[in-house]
C-alpha cells in the first residue's frame, strides 16, 4: 500500500475542528452499552486537555434511531435538533459537540436542509418557539466526539502511560477500524479524512503506535442499520452484515476492533456472542470473539486509565486479551465490582468460544 | 524568418494530430513551426504498446509518423511548451516559456487531450493499492514481459477491467464518452489472456461502444476465441484482501444481483479530459463545448474551425478521438488553414 | 427455522451476492467446450423474448448467465420448460446455437445426478 498517496487522499478532507468551548450532547444508547465512554470522554477533554465542555442535563435524545424508522416525522425531530441548538445558544456556546454518529449526521443533514430552505428553518424556528419558547443560533462548528479525539491525539499520546503495542514494545497491536456510515458518507467534506479512506480512527491508532488493517469490507455497514433491527423479525439482515464484516477481517488476525459510532460497537460486540449461539461461528483467535472498544475506551486505557472505571466489563467479548496484550495493570477479580465495591452480577456466558 | 508571419502557421502539439496537419501543410508549400512540450513527437502514442483494433505495434506506427516528420523535414521545437497566444491586429502572437515570440497568420491546435487522473476516483484506491493501475499503465508493463502482471514470477489468475473510469461521470464533473476506452479495454483483455492463457479475464462496462471499423468484430474474437467474461455493472468499490489481491464489488445488472470477486490485478479504464489550458481559451477568448473541450463553430458544416477566426481544431483537443480521427481531422484543419491564409474564408 | 434458531426470532439471513471466488463455473466452460458459439452470446435476450416456453420461466440468456456465474440452485427448474423446438435459435443474432447448449446441459445435469 502506498501510505504517501493515501497521506495526500486524507489531505484532501481536513475539516475544521474546534479548539475549545464544545457543547456536548450525548448518545442516547452508549450510556447504557457502554456506560464509561462519555465520562471517559469528559474527563479526558476536561481534565486531561483543559478543555471546556458544557454538559447540559437537560438535552434529550435527537431521535435519530426513531426518525430512520419511520417512527418520528422531520419536522418533530428537526423540532427537537431546534431546542439542543438553543440549549447551546442560551448557554453562550457556539461549537456543538456529538457524541453519536447517528446524531451527528442528523444535525449535519438538518443544518444542510435549513441552509437550501430557509423556508424550513423559519418554521422550525415558528415550532421551537409554540412548543418551548426558545430561540436559537446555528452552530458555527459541528464536530463529533471522534473529531476532537483525532484532533488532540498528540497531546494525548504526550500524557499516556501505555501505547498500542505488546508489553515489550515489540509488535503493534493489529487493529479494524469501523468508521459509522453517517459520519462521512453523507458529507465526506464533515469527515476527517472524508468517506473512502477516513482518517478520524486510523489517525488515533497510528499515532498511539498501532497498526491499521485495511479489509475489504471495511467501509461496508457494521450491521446496525436502523429498521433493520427495530422490528426483531428484521434483524436477520442486521446480524447477516455484520458477519460479513467479521469474515472479512477475521483473515487479518486483529487484536481488537475500533469503531466510533455507538449502534456499531454494539453490534459489533454482541453480534458476535449471538452468532457464536446460533451458528457456531467466533472469529477471534482461541475459538473467541474479537473485542470491539470505543475510541474514547482506548483513549482512556492508553492514558493509563482503570479498565473496570471505563465500564470495560460491560462488554460482550472479553477485552482482557486486549489488557494483557498492551501490558496495563488491573485487578481481574474487580471485574464486577461497582464503585463501592460490591457485587454487579455477570453475564451467564460471558464470551461464546467454539473450541 | 524572412517568410512574411501573414503566411505562416503555428501548430501547437506534435502528437499525430499536430504531425498530420504539419505534413499536409509542408506538402502544401505552407510554412509551419510545430511546437511540442514533450522532448520527442508522438503524444500518447509513445505511451502505447499495441493499438486497437488490429493490435498494431504501436512502436511501428510511431516510426512511421517520424519518418513522415524526417521525410518532409518538419521544424518540430521539441521541449518547448506555448504559455500564451494572442490574436492581436489579425496575427497570432504565439508565446513560449522561455519568454520567446513568434507571429503566425493562422494557429492550428493539437494539444489533445489530458489522461484522466483515476486517483480522483478515490473508491478504486488507484495509487494507493499498487494492484491497481490504468491502461496506460497495463500498457508500459506489458512492453517488457519479464515484468507484464507477473506477481511473485507468477502468472495472475484473474483480471479485470473497468471500464468507464473518469468518463460518462458526473462525480468527476465528466459526462461525455472518451469514446476509445471500449475498444482498448476488449484489446488489452485479448493480450493479457495471450500473455497469460490460464488468466481470467473480466470486463466491468455500462455499455460497450463498438463503433469503429472492426471493433464489434474484436469484442466478438474477445468472447468466442479468447472467452473474456463482460459482465454488465460498474465496479462500485476496490479494497485490497491479506495477501494484497484486490476485492471488487459490482452489480450484475443483467441479474439483478450484487456481485464480489476477488482479482490480482484491477485496470482502470481511463478516459481522456480537454488538453488545452484554461489560460489559453482566456486569452484567446476560445469558446469550450458542453464537455470542455475547444468548441467549433458548427459541427456539421465547420468542424475544425474554433469560435476564434484563424484559429483550427484538430485531434482530441476538440473531443475524445481515435489516432485515425486525429490525423484526418489534423489534415482537414491544415487544409482549413490554407483557405484561411489565402483569404477564401 | 430451526429449533435453535427459534430462541432468537430470527436467523441470518441469506445474502443474493454473487461470489465468483468461491462460486462452481466450470459448467459453462464444458458447455462452451461443446458448442463453442455459447462464448459469443451478448445477453441481448431475443431468445428469451421469442421463447415458446417463455411463459412457464424459460429463458435462454438468464439460464446462460446463471451458468456463467456459478447460480445453478435454479437452472434444472429453468430448463425442464424448455420444448427444444430452437425457436430462438433463429432469433439469435451471433449465431448461438441455443438449443444445443439446452440440449447437451439436460445430458450433463442428466449425468450429474
Amino acid at each position: 500500500m502506498d501510505s504517501e498517496n493515501k497521506i495526500t487522499s486524507w489531505r484532501n478532507y481536513q475539516k475544521k475542528i474546534a479548539d475549545d468551548h464544545y457543547f456536548f450532547v450525548r448518545s442516547c444508547i452508549r450510556q447504557t452499552f457502554f456506560p464509561g465512554s462519555e465520562r471517559a470522554f469528559l474527563t479526558i477533554m476536561r481534565d486531561v486537555l483543559g478543555r471546556d465542555v458544557l454538559d447540559d442535563p437537560r438535552h434529550t435524545s435527537c431521535t435519530g434511531i426513531a426518525y430512520h424508522s419511520d417512527v418520528i416525522p422531520l419536522q418533530t425531530i428537526m423540532t427537537v435538533v431546534a431546542r439542543h441548538f438553543a440549549l447551546m445558544t442560551e448557554a453562550g456556546y457556539s461549537n456543538f459537540l456529538v457524541s453519536c454518529v447517528t446524531s451527528f449526521g442528523i444535525y449535519n443533514e438538518i443544518l444542510h436542509m435549513w441552509e437550501h430552505h430557509p423556508e424550513i428553518l423559519a418554521e422550525t424556528r415558528e415550532h421551537l418557539w409554540k412548543a418551548t419558547r426558545r430561540e436559537f443560533q446555528v452552530p458555527a462548528n459541528v464536530v463529533h466526539t471522534s473529531d476532537t479525539i483525532y484532533k488532540f491525539r498528540n497531546e494525548i499520546f504526550a500524557k499516556a502511560k501505555y501505547s498500542l503495542t505488546s508489553r515489550n514494545g515489540e509488535s503493534p497491536l493489529r487493529i479494524a477500524e469501523h468508521v459509522g456510515c453517517h459520519y462521512a458518507k453523507i458529507f465526506p467534506d464533515k469527515g476527517e479524512g472524508g468517506a473512502e479512506f477516513p482518517k478520524v480512527l486510523s489517525g488515533m491508532i497510528e499515532s498511539w503506535g498501532g497498526e491499521v488493517l485495511d479489509y475489504p469490507e471495511r467501509r461496508h455497514c457494521c450491521g446496525f442499520g436502523f429498521r433493520h433491527y427495530v422490528v426483531r423479525e428484521n434483524r436477520g439482515y442486521s446480524v447477516a452484515n455484520t458477519r460479513k464484516k467479521l469474515e472479512s477481517l477475521a483473515p487479518l488476525k486483529p487484536d481488537l476492533i475500533l469503531a466510533n459510532c455507538p449502534g456499531c460497537t454494539m453490534f459489533m460486540d454482541k453480534w458476535q456472542y449471538t452468532l457464536g449461539e446460533m451458528e457456531g461461528v467466533t472469529f477471534g483467535a482461541d475459538g473467541r470473539g474479537i473485542p470491539v472498544l470505543t475510541y474514547e475506551e482506548l483513549a482512556g486505557l492508553v492514558l493509563g486509565m482503570d479498565p473496570w472505571e471505563l465500564g470495560l466489563q460491560m462488554h460482550q467479548v472479553d477485552v482482557e486479551p486486549v489488557l494483557k496484550k498492551m501490558g496495563i495493570v488491573y485487578a481481574p477479580e474487580k471485574k464486577y465490582l461497582n464503585a463501592g465495591g460490591q457485587y454487579i452480577g455477570k453475564p451467564m456466558v460471558p464470551d461464546y468460544c467454539c473450541l | 524568418m524572412s517568410v512574411n508571419p501573414k503566411k505562416r502557421v503555428a501548430v501547437v502539439g506534435a502528437g499525430v494530430a499536430g504531425i498530420a496537419a504539419a505534413v499536409a501543410l509542408k506538402r502544401a508549400g505552407v510554412d509551419a513551426d510545430v511546437y511540442e512540450k514533450e522532448s520527442g513527437p508522438g503524444g500518447h502514442l509513445t505511451r502505447w504498446h499495441a493499438l486497437f483494433p488490429g493490435r498494431e505495434n504501436a512502436a511501428t506506427v510511431l516510426q512511421g509518423f517520424l519518418n513522415e516528420v524526417k521525410e518532409n523535414r518538419l521544424d518540430i521545437r521539441t521541449g518547448t511548451l506555448v504559455t500564451d497566444i494572442r490574436k492581436e491586429n489579425g496575427l497570432f502572437r504565439v508565446t513560449t516559456g522561455s519568454g520567446e515570440c513568434s507571429e503566425y497568420g493562422a494557429v492550428l491546435l493539437a494539444n489533445g487531450f489530458r489522461l484522466f487522473d483515476a486517483a480522483r476516483k478515490e473508491e478504486y484506491g488507484y495509487g494507493i493499492y499498487p494492484r491497481v493501475i490504468t491502461s496506460p499503465d497495463l500498457e508500459k508493463r506489458m512492453e517488457d514481459p519479464a515484468t507484464g502482471l507477473l506477481i511473485h514470477n507468477q502468472a495472475p489468475k484473474k483480471v479485470a477491467f473497468v471500464h468507464c473510469v473518469g468518463s460518462r461521470d458526473a462525480k468527476v464533473g465528466n459526462r461525455y464518452c472518451s469514446k476509445v476506452c471500449c475498444i482498448s479495454g476488449v484489446k488489452q483483455a485479448i493480450a493479457v489472456r495471450e500473455q497469460y492463457p490460464s488468466c481470467e479475464v473480466m470486463n466491468f462496462y455500462m455499455d460497450l461502444r463498438m463503433f469503429g471499423s472492426g471493433f464489434e468484430e474484436l469484442y466478438q474474437e474477445a468472447q468466442e476465441k479468447y472467452g473474456i467474461n463482460f459482465i454488465r455493472g460498474r465496479v462500485s468499490e476496490a479494497a485490497p484482501t491479506l495477501d494484497g489481491s484486490i476485492q471488487v464489488k459490482a452489480e450484475d445488472t443483467l441479474l439483478g444481483c450484487p456481485l464480489k470477486v476477488t482479482v490480482d490485478w484491477l485496470i482502470l479504464l481511463v478516459g481522456m479530459e480537454p488538453g488545452i489550458p484554461g489560460s489559453l481559451h482566456d486569452s484567446l477568448g476560445l469558446e469550450r463545448d458542453d464537455a470542455g473541450f475547444a468548441g467549433c463553430r458548427n459541427k456539421f458544416l465547420l468542424p475544425g474551425y474554433s469560435s476564434v477566426d484563424g484559429l483550427f481544431l484538430a485531434g482530441a483537443c476538440a473531443g475524445p478521438a481515435t489516432i485515425p480521427d486525429s490525423v484526418n481531422q489534423g489534415r482537414a484543419a491544415a487544409l482549413s488553414a490554407i483557405h484561411y491564409l489565402n483569404g477564401k474564408v | 427455522m430451526n429449533g435453535k434458531n427459534d430462541k432468537w426470532g430470527f436467523h441470518t439471513e441469506k445474502s443474493n451476492l454473487i461470489t465468483l471466488d468461491s462460486n462452481d463455473r466450470s459448467l459453462v466452460n464444458i458447455l462452451a467446450e461443446q458448442v463453442p458459439s455459447l462464448n459469443s452470446c451478448f445477453f441481448c435476450g431475443s431468445c428469451g423474448a421469442t421463447c415458446t416456453a417463455s411463459d412457464d420461466g424459460m429463458n435462454f440468456r438468464l439460464v446462460h448467465l446463471l451458468l456463467r456465474r456459478g447460480e445453478l440452485q435454479t437452472v434444472n427448474k429453468i430448463i425442464r420448460s424448455c420444448l427444444l423446438c430452437g425457436k430462438c435459435t433463429l432469433v439469435c443474432p451471433r449465431n448461438v446455437d441455443t438449443r444445443a447448449v439446452i440440449y447437451n446441459l439436460k445430458i450433463l445435469i442428466h449425468e450429474l445426478h
